[in-house]
């Protein structure tokens, strides 16, 4: 058997016993950022079919909510800043090795965008608005020429975005619960599913839901996949891999794992969405509701247990 | 130029001076350290073995935190020495997690702080702090690129270990068994 204990200093708060710098901010952040590439991916995709007229809430109504969660998101992540006042150091450099930096130059452009794109459907949104100044109509004008081309930029950035959010866990290699591949696609999937049941949740139109929730299933059923490929994963891998799992295999995020995020968040809306394709009445914010709190606890555990895991020396 | 560390696990005595003496020379906040001792007991009574590490940053070859930092704060300077520029760091805590052996900490001013191989001293030519005041000298300092440095003849006719070798970091800090 062995013991290490420290004789002399360490103790430092967040860090010993383990290590626990990032708290409720990160999570946070990553679950407004997955939801809103999933609600931008959707917008530009149904543009570039040139289903704009049978999917009005995904490409129009569904899109403010993107701007309002990256915002809300960037508030998070600056609220978690230690030296607040020198995060304009971000946008000094552009460092291909860090998944952060890619992160921070990708919100850069993405958040304005989002925004622009809300602002490209005001006239359709709300009749008779006009923008008064010249040159914003000419913008305007020009944008809704130039639509397919601006969801084919908003498609990649979203992506890009959905990405990172996994990958910014995946690249440290001194936790082994995140450093692993299957990461960035998990996370990916994950907000695409948060950000469809988003959208379903703001829907009107029956037949708008109901290509939502057979879209839904299928990512559903792909996070699943993904989900015991991890474990399996892990599994196989090495002494640090298989104590990762054992958190969640036994270890004490079994029950907010498996409970709240895969039977809760995962397996009850999907039988939810496709009792309701079959035709039962099932209320409209229930399958949306539950997606949402399993991407968002998704996060947090992944977040919070990560952390935990280390190299043991 | 590779600056490096060699710690000799056989004369350390876990008595803590180094860790004091770092505290005192870099000026670190109370309740916080660059380096510190793990005393590690192996075995089963009455057959049991004792090692005193004394550890720091192991300003690795192939840092990830130097990878993972947004602005560059964190880098690498002459020597292979891994250093923060306060007023360069954003606080996000990346390096933090980064790193497989807890070596950095945030600072209560928001950057993110560790240990620089007293770059200062080594600059005039002196022994990081921790490195003179070991009342066992055990801890062995230099250049590894000059075979005559105190590190490399620490190294050259005794085994020796690095700490989660499995990480790929590549540390330069050399515990001899």
């Amino acid at each position: 058997m062995k013991e290490e204990l420290f004789a002399s200093g360490r103790n430092i708060p967040n860090i010993d016993p383990y290590l626990n710098i990032w708290h409720w901010q990160i999570p946070l952040y990553l679950f407004l950022g997955g939801l809103a590439a999933g609600i931008i991916f959707f917008a530009s995709y149904f543009v570039i079919r040139g289903k704009e007229k049978e999917m009005p809430t995904t490409v129009m109504w569904a899109t403010i909510i993107a701007p309002i969660a990256l915002v809300l998101g960037l508030g998070a992540l600056f609220w978690d800043l230690k030296h607040k006042l020198y995060f304009w150091q971000l946008y000094t450099t552009i460092r291909l090795s860090s998944p952060m930096s890619w992160g921070a130059w990708t919100l850069m452009a993405i958040t304005p965008f989002s925004l622009i794109w809300v602002a490209s459907y005001m006239k359709v949104m709300i009749p008779g608005w006009s923008w008064k100044i010249k040159l914003l109509e000419n913008y305007d004008a020009l944008l809704n020429r130039q639509r397919k081309f601006f969801a084919w930029v908003m498609l990649i950035l979203a992506i890009i975005l959905g990405v990172y959010t996994g990958i910014l866990l995946s690249a440290f290699n001194a936790r082994p619960l995140w450093n692993t591949s299957i990461l960035g696609p998990l996370f990916l999937v994950s907000g695409f599913s948060t950000g469809l049941a988003t959208i379903m949740w703001m829907s009107k139109n029956k037949k708008e839901r109901k290509v939502l929730a057979r879209l839904d299933l299928i990512f559903i059923a792909v996070e699943l996949f993904l989900i015991v490929h991890l474990f399996m994963g892990f599994m196989a891998g090495t002494e640090v891999s298989t104590e990762a799992a054992r958190l969640f295999l036994g270890g004490e995020f079994t029950v907010s794992f498996w409970v709240f995020v895969v039977l809760l968040g995962l397996i009850f809306p999907a039988v939810l969405e496709s009792l309701e394709l079959w035709g039962y009445h099932i209320p409209v914010w229930l399958p949306p509701v539950l997606i949402l709190f399993g991407g968002l606890m998704f996060r947090f555990v992944m977040v919070e247990a990560g952390q935990i895991t280390r190299f043991l020396y | 130029m590779r600056y490096a560390m060699a710690i000799d696990t056989k004369k350390c005595v876990g008595c803590g001076d180094c860790v004091v003496a770092c505290q005192t020379e870099n000026n670190v906040p109370h309740g916080y350290c660059r380096d510190w001792i793990v005393e590690s007991v192996d075995g089963t009574y009455p057959s049991l073995s004792l090692e005193f590490r004394s550890e720091r940053c192991n300003h690795c070859d192939n840092s990830p935190c130097v990878r993972c930092c947004p602005t560059g704060a964190s880098h690498i300077a002459e020597g292979g020495i891994v250093l923060v520029t306060p007023h360069e760091c954003i606080g996000c805590g990346a390096c933090i997690e980064s790193c497989p052996y807890d070596a950095r900490y945030p600072h209560p001013e928001g950057y993110v702080d560790k240990c620089t191989f007293c770059i200062h001293r080594v600059e005039k030519g002196q022994n990081p702090a921790c490195v003179e005041v070991c009342p066992t000298q055990c801890l062995h300092f230099g250049d590894l690129d000059d075979p005559n440095s105190e590190v490399s003849l620490a190294l050259k006719d005794r085994k020796w270990k690095v700490l989660a070798p499995e990480a790929g970091t590549k540390p330069q800090l050399y515990f001899l068994t």
